[in-house]
C-alpha cells in the first residue's frame, strides 16, 4: 500500500507541483500512522517505574580444576549442581555450593564448547569440535569410567556451538557451525527435524522457558536471531528484540563499553540482564530502564558463559581464565 | 527474497511505481519487466539479464510480483506490466488455503461482471470439479462469496482494481496454471498435519510491548531473588539451604500458591499446583482434560521408540470412540486427529492437546481459582517450621 501512493505520470490538470503537494501529505500521513504504532522507547515507558536499589552481588563460590578456557556450562535443575567444559578436552559436573567436584569426563577433541545438564539430573551432554553432541551417563559410582557410556547422539558436519535438553532426558536441542539447529532422539541419535535458516554458522541457541511452548531462539553470525517453533514447518524470522511488536524494545549498551558480550541472561522477572563480556567483565542492566546497574569484578579473564541458576537464588560465570563463579 | 522486494520497492533506490494511462482508463501502480530486470542489474551487482530474469521469474513464481494480465507467473524483459505483491499475501506467512477458499473466491469471480474478470478455462473447470465436490455445502460457498463481493463493491474503485489483481495472484501462486510449478510444494520432511492457515500476526502497538515487560516484571519481582530475599534466606549467601528443602516439600507456601493465579501456565509449571488442580477436577469429575494434557506432554518426552505404542493408548483412553476416560473435542480438531492417528508422531494430538488446554484455561482454571481449597491454601497461616522460630 505504501509503494502504491507515489507520484504517477503528469495528468492533464495536475502539475508537478500539486503532485509534489500530493506526495508530501501522503508521506507526512504515512509518518503519523506509523508514529501511532511506533517507536515508544521501552526506557521512556518505563519512566515512572521505581529505580532498581543498589544490589551486593559478589562472588560466593570460585570453582577451580579446569586446565585450561572454560567454554560453557549449565545449571543442574536442583539450582545448586552444574556442569562446564573447557577448551583443555574436560567437562566437569560440580556441586557449585560445596565445590566438590562429582564427576569429570575427558573429551577425544578439545575445544568442547557446548555443554547441558538433563532435566533429571542424570546426564549431560557435550561436544565441539568433534562436530558431535554426545550423552554422558551420570553414575552414583565413582569408579565408574564415565566415558565407557558415552552415547552419540548428534552429528553435524561442523563445530558443535550449544545444546540443551528440551523438557526431557530423551530429546537434545543442537546449534552448529554448519548453520543449522536441529532436533535429535537421545536413545535412538535419531534426527527429529532440522531447522535451516541461518545464513552462517549458529553460535548458540536457547529455549523458552515454557511448559506449553516448543519454541526455541538460535543467534547466528549472520547477525540474526531466530525464532523457531518447534512444530514441524513453522519457522518464523525474529530479527530484533520484541516477537510481537517486531522491532527493537531497546539497547543496552555504554560507550565505556567496547568489547563484546559473549553470553547473557535474565533474572527470574525480567528485571535485571547479567550479561558477560570480553573485557572480563560482567554488567547488570536495569532492562526496563536502560540503565547498567553495577559492573561485576573477578574474572582474570573474557567471560564466555553467563547462566542464572533455576530458581534465579544465584548465577554462574565460567571465563578463559579457567575458573567458574557463582554470583548472588 | 522479501529483503530484495523491500529494496526495490524503497523510496530512493527503488524502482519507480507509476499509474499508466490506457486506452479507456489508467492503470493504476505498475512497473515494467524491464524495469525489474535493470534494477536487479544494477542494486544486485548482476552482470548477465538471463540470471535476472531467472531470478526474477522465481520471485514472480513465489508470488512477490506478479503480471497484471496474465496468470502464469514469469519475468519478461520488456514493456510488460507488473504489480508487487501485498505482504498480506506472502508466502511467509504460510498461507495453506483450503479447497473451499478456492471455491469461494471463484464462485465469486462469476459474479464480478467486466471482462477482464471472466475466468480462464482451467478456472472454470476447477470451479465445475469444486462444485461437484462441495454439492452439499455449495450453498454456504455461495453465501461467503455473495458477502465479499458485497464488500468489494463498496471500495474504490482504483483500489479495487489493484485488490482484486493481488488476490488473483495469490490464486495463481496457490493454485497455479496447469502446466506450472507450484512454489508451495514443501518438502515432505517438513511437511505439516497440523498447519493452521492464516497465520499472520498483527504488529503490535510498540508501546504495549515495554509495558507488558513492564507488569510483567513487576508482578514477578518479589519471586526475584535479586529483589526478595527467599524464605528464610538465600542458600548462597547464608549457607542455609532451608530454602532448597522447602521447595520440595509437599505443601506450598502461600508465596508459592499466589503464583498460581498468575497464570494457567504457573499451575501446570509448578508439580504441587499441577496435584492441587486435578484434586479439583476430580471433585468437578472433569479430570479427564488435564490428564490427557500431561499425557500429551510425556508422549513428547519418550523416546521415538515408544512413539507409536503410547499414541495409540493415549487415543484409547481418551478419544477412541467408548473410551473409559472420553475428552470432549470440537469436530474439527476430532477430525483431525483421527486421521493423524494412521501416521503416529509426537504432535498428534496438538490439535485436540490445544483444544483441551483452552477449555480448562478458560473455564476450569477460573473455577479452581474461586474453590474452597485454593481459597484454604492461599490463606493458609504460615506454618511454624521445625528448625527455628519464624523470621525477624
Amino acid at each position: 500500500a505504501a509503494a502504491q501512493s507515489r507520484p504517477s505520470a503528469l495528468q492533464s490538470g495536475e502539475s508537478l507541483a500539486t503532485l509534489k503537494n500530493e506526495s508530501d501529505s501522503l508521506k507526512k500521513k504515512l509518518e503519523e500512522e506509523r508514529a501511532k504504532l511506533h517507536d515508544v522507547e521501552l526506557n521512556q515507558v518505563a519512566e515512572k517505574v521505581e529505580l532498581v536499589s543498589a544490589l551486593s552481588i559478589r562472588t560466593r563460590r570460585v570453582l577451580k580444576g579446569h586446565g585450561n578456557k572454560v567454554l560453557c556450562m549449565d545449571w543442574c535443575k536442583d539450582k545448586r549442581r552444574l556442569v562446564s567444559s573447557s577448551q583443555d578436552g574436560k567437562v566437569i559436573v560440580w556441586d557449585g555450593y560445596t565445590l566438590n567436584k562429582e564427576h569429570a569426563v575427558t573429551m577425544p577433541c578439545t575445544w568442547v564448547m557446548a555443554c547441558a545438564y538433563a532435566p533429571s539430573g542424570c546426564a549431560v551432554a557435550c561436544g565441539g569440535l568433534d562436530n558431535k553432541c554426545s550423552v554422558y551417563p551420570l553414575s552414583l559410582d565413582k569408579n565408574e569410567n564415565l566415558a565407557a557410556k558415552k552415547k552419540s547422539v548428534a552429528m553435524h558436519t561442523n563445530y558443535l556451538s550449544g545444546c540443551s535438553f528440551t523438557n526431557s532426558d530423551m530429546q537434545l536441542l543442537t546449534s552448529s557451525g554448519d548453520g543449522t539447529c536441529a532436533l535429535w532422539d537421545v536413545e535412538s541419535g535419531q534426527l527429529l527435524q532440522s531447522f535451516h535458516g541461518h545464513t552462517a554458522d549458529v553460535l548458540s541457541l536457547n529455549l523458552a522457558p515454557s511448559e506449553t511452548g516448543n519454541t526455541f531462539v538460535s543467534g547466528g553470525c549472520d547477525k540474526k536471531a531466530n525464532v523457531w517453533d518447534m512444530l514441524p514447518c513453522a519457522s518464523v524470522s525474529c530479527r530484533l528484540y520484541d516477537l510481537r511488536a517486531d522491532r527493537e524494545v531497546a539497547v543496552y549498551q555504554k560507550d565505556s563499553i567496547i568489547f563484546g558480550a559473549s553470553s547473557v541472561d535474565f533474572s527470574l522477572s525480567g528485571r535485571l540482564l547479567f550479561a558477560g563480556y570480553n573485557d572480563y567483565t560482567i554488567n547488570v542492566w536495569d532492562v526496563l530502564k536502560g540503565n547498567r546497574i553495577s559492573v561485576l569484578f573477578g574474572h582474570e579473564n573474557r567471560v564466555s558463559c553467563v547462566k542464572v541458576s533455576p530458581d534465579g537464588t544465584s548465577f554462574a560465570s565460567a571465563s578463559w581464565d579457567t575458573s567458574l563463579r557463582i554470583w548472588a | 527474497m522479501e529483503e530484495v522486494v523491500a529494496r526495490m520497492q524503497e523510496e530512493k533506490n527503488g524502482i519507480p511505481i507509476r499509474t499508466v494511462k490506457s486506452f479507456l482508463s489508467k492503470i493504476p501502480s505498475v512497473i515494467s519487466g524491464s524495469d525489474i530486470v535493470q534494477w536487479m542489474l544494477t542494486h544486485l551487482n548482476m552482470e548477465d539479464p538471463v540470471e535476472a530474469l531467472h531470478l526474477g521469474t522465481l520471485m514472480a513464481a513465489h508470488g512477490y510480483f506478479f503480471p497484471i494480465s496474465d496468470h502464469v507467473l514469469s519475468l519478461k524483459d520488456d514493456g510488460t506490466f507488473y504489480r508487487f505483491q501485498t505482504p498480506y499475501f506472502w508466502p511467509s506467512n504460510c498461507w495453506e488455503p483450503e479447497n473451499t477458499d478456492y471455491a469461494v473466491y471463484l464462485c465469486k469471480r462469476t459474479m464480478q461482471n467486466k471482462a477482464r474478470l471472466e475466468l480462464a478455462d482451467y478456472e472454470a473447470e476447477s470451479l465445475a470439479r469444486l462444485q461437484r465436490a462441495y454439492a452439499r455445502k455449495w450453498e454456504f460457498i455461495f453465501m461467503q462469496a455473495e458477502a465479499q463481493a458485497k464488500v468489494d463493491k463498496k471500495r474504490d474503485k482504483v483500489e479495487r482494481k489493484v485488490l482484486d489483481s493481488q488476490e488473483r495472484a495469490f490464486w495463481d501462486v496457490h493454485r497455479p496454471v496447469p502446466g506450472c510449478v507450484n512454489t508451495t510444494e514443501t518438502d515432505i520432511k517438513k511437511s505439516s498435519r497440523m498447519k493452521e492457515p492464516h497465520k499472520t500476526r498483527k504488529p503490535l502497538n510498540t508501546s504495549s510491548a515495554p509495558l507488558s515487560l513492564i507488569s510483567y516484571s513487576q508482578q514477578y519481582t518479589e519471586y526475584d531473588p535479586c529483589f526478595t530475599s527467599p524464605e528464610p534466606s538465600n542458600p548462597w549467601t547464608s549457607d542455609d539451604t532451608t530454602c532448597w528443602e522447602l521447595e520440595t516439600s509437599k505443601e506450598p507456601g502461600q508465596q508459592r500458591v499466589r503464583r498460581w493465579g498468575f497464570g494457567f501456565n504457573e499451575v501446570l509449571k509448578d508439580p504441587a499446583g499441577r496435584e492441587q488442580f486435578l484434586k479439583f477436577l476430580e471433585s468437578e469429575f472433569s479430570s479427564e482434560n488435564l490428564r490427557f494434557w500431561l499425557a500429551v506432554q510425556e508422549l513428547k518426552k519418550r523416546p521415538v521408540r515408544e512413539v507409536a505404542t503410547l499414541v495409540h493408548n493415549i487415543w484409547q483412553e481418551f478419544l477412541a470412540p467408548g473410551a473409559p476416560s472420553a475428552i470432549n473435542v470440537d469436530s474439527k480438531s476430532y477430525a483431525k486427529t483421527t486421521h493423524n492417528i494412521k501416521d503416529p508422531g509426537r504432535y498428534t494430538f496438538e490439535d485436540a492437546q490445544e483444544h483441551i488446554y483452552k477449555l480448562m484455561k478458560s473455564d476450569s482454571y477460573s473455577r479452581f481459582l474461586r474453590s474452597s481449597c485454593y481459597q484454604e491454601l492461599l490463606q493458609a497461616r504460615k506454618k511454624v517450621r521445625p528448625k527455628q522460630e519464624s523470621c525477624v
